[in-house]
């Protein structure tokens, strides 16, 4: 039986244990990250073979993903005109709609909607394809070739991922703002002109750059955290479906975590 | 200083009192060896007996923890990165599984080294994965991708890229391991056909006795991570070391609880 002290020690113990995993692996992720982007000037990686990977990793991160990216922010953008409209009908401000969904979308389900399926589709991906090296041990076999598997592997993902995730978000954004128009224009008495001229006169450049840094720091999360997981996937096959979960949940908690920040201090520079 | 330049009557590999470690645990208790130059020399050992860890650290995927592990002048113990990445290009190594880019048709991965290292013309490089693939057998399969070949041609394969810059020194993970016996003898031939058209060193760890006494000018024998012979197959044969001989005569342990469970059934 523990003595008094040593239970009241047990949850700040905890706590503490916690927080310094957290801050080793926020570590290890910034290490991996500052790697990948040195390696991209300095890589012995041939110049043509990296553009060309780095390619085709915009090809499956971001053109892949266009069908289902426009799906989902265009139902988002239905979604969340008919909420707004539930709650402003009640105030006679129906006119009020397309610019609430204008400002929603684009500072934040745009981004947010946007990383949540670049997680789904590549960020397991990334854990999954890197764990099954390290399994198979073509890692091994990279550095034997003296080929860097960060060079090789994450700075390609990497570089990809800071051009597409913007592209993607503004793309989210017009179709999150379409969407809301397909329900002004049959519910609330606009015409896409009158919707897409209220969205216009709603946003501020400040608007669209809000959602496309926190795209870029997505990307950051999500690379990372699909790559980290990847190279510490441990010994045999089903760990790869372990790394790949952990993959996905690290990422979304990061990205929402991210997000919060990102919003609190654009709120706060908003205010003075 | 971790590397000098190589006299060319000095052994291309040489370890002395090599320790290697995971953790807290030592897999290596220092082994002391000498690979001379154009030899083929034998790993074997049973497992757990630290022949892939040896393999490993000759290739630089480990650090010795202590000891002195000099390959081609280049004390593996004390190298830098970079000097690492030039030993590797002079080095290849052929893993068990093949470990060949899954993502990457099998000429491309032969053809990567080449392309990553050299300064080649795209149409050379070309001329020289279909020579490369040809020596292993497989020039029809250039297109394909790894996962459409069998076992033994992900391991010719695997031996064609580690072929592709020219190696000084060749290493083998468990070549025949996996291998119905023909595939397994056809591994050896082709180990034996290099050997005598690329002039090499070659280091080959396996637990088959039969493709050691084929391939090996010298064999280690390794045992719970100490060496317990190294010689010829005839010196090793007349041996006394009562591991040596168990391991030549394929006899089990006395004692281990598998031979209880086996009269079980009988």
């Amino acid at each position: 039986m523990a003595s008094l002290p040593d239970r009241i020690a047990a949850p700040f113990s905890a706590i503490g244990g916690a927080t310094e995993r957290g801050l080793a692996y926020l570590g290890g992720l910034t290490q991996l990250l500052c790697r990948a982007l040195t390696l991209a000037f300095t890589s012995p990686l041939k110049r043509s073979l990296g553009f060309q990977r780095t390619c085709h990793q915009a090809m499956v991160i971001g053109v892949r993903a266009i069908p289902v990216i426009s799906f989902i922010t265009f139902f988002i953008g239905i979604i969340m005109a008919l909420q707004s409209a539930y709650e402003l009908k009640r105030f006679g401000a129906l006119q009020l709609v397309a610019e609430t969904v204008a400002i929603s979308i684009t500072r934040e389900l745009g981004p947010l909607i946007t990383a949540i399926v670049v997680i789904g589709r590549s960020g397991s991906a990334f854990a999954a394809e890197i764990g099954s090296m390290k399994v198979t041990e073509e890692l091994d076999a990279l550095e034997t070739m003296a080929l860097h598997p960060i060079g090789f592997l994450v700075t390609p993902k990497l570089l990809a991922m800071l051009v597409m995730m913007p592209c993607l978000t503004i793309w989210a954004d017009l179709m999150g703002i379409f969407g809301g128009s397909v329900f002004g224009v049959i519910g609330a008495d606009y015409s896409f002109a009158t919707w897409f001229g209220a969205t216009r006169d709603a946003l501020f450049m400040r608007d669209i750059v809000t959602g496309l840094v926190k795209s870029i720091v997505f990307a950051l999360v999500i690379t990372g955290v699909g790559c980290q997981e990847g190279f510490s996937t441990g010994a045999g096959s089903e760990q790869v479906g372990r790394s790949t979960t952990s993959a996905v949940v690290t990422s979304i908690f990061l990205v929402v975590l991210v997000d919060l920040v990102f919003t609190a201090i654009f709120y706060v520079a908003g205010q003075a | 200083m971790s590397s000098s330049i190589p006299n060319e009557s000095d052994p291309i590999i040489s370890g002395k009192d090599v320790r290697v470690r995971y953790g807290e645990r030592e897999i290596l208790h220092g082994v002391t060896f000498d690979v001379r130059r154009m030899e083929t020399i034998v790993i074997l050992g049973g497992s757990g007996s630290g022949k892939s860890t040896l393999l490993r650290t000759l290739v630089g995927l480990e650090r010795p923890s202590s000891g002195s592990l000099f390959v081609r002048g280049v004390n593996l113990a004390t190298a830098s990165a970079s000097e690492l990445d030039e030993l590797r290009k002079k080095i290849g190594l052929a893993f068990q599984g093949g470990a060949l880019i899954g993502s990457m048709t099998v000429g491309e991965n032969v053809a990567l080294p080449l392309r990553e290292h050299t300064n080649l013309e795209a149409s050379t490089i070309e001329v020289m994965v279909r020579i490369k693939l040809q020596q292993v057998g497989l020039a029809r399969f250039q297109h394909f991708m790894p996962s459409q070949l069998s076992g033994g041609m992900k391991k010719r394969a695997a031996l064609a890229r580690a072929t592709a810059m020219d190696p000084e020194i060749l290493f083998f993970d468990e070549p025949s391991a996996g291998l119905d016996p023909i595939t397994a003898a056809g591994i050896d031939n082709l180990i034996l056909n290099l050997k005598s058209a690329l002039a090499v060193t070659i280091v080959v760890v396996t637990h088959e006795m039969a493709s050691a006494f084929l391939i090996a000018d010298r064999v280690i024998v390794l045992d719970g991570g100490h060496i317990v012979g190294l010689g010829t197959i005839g010196e090793l044969k007349s041996s006394s070391h009562p591991r040596i001989q168990q391991l030549l005569n394929r006899e089990p342990d006395s004692d281990t609880d598998n031979a209880d469970e086996l009269q079980l059934f009988t």
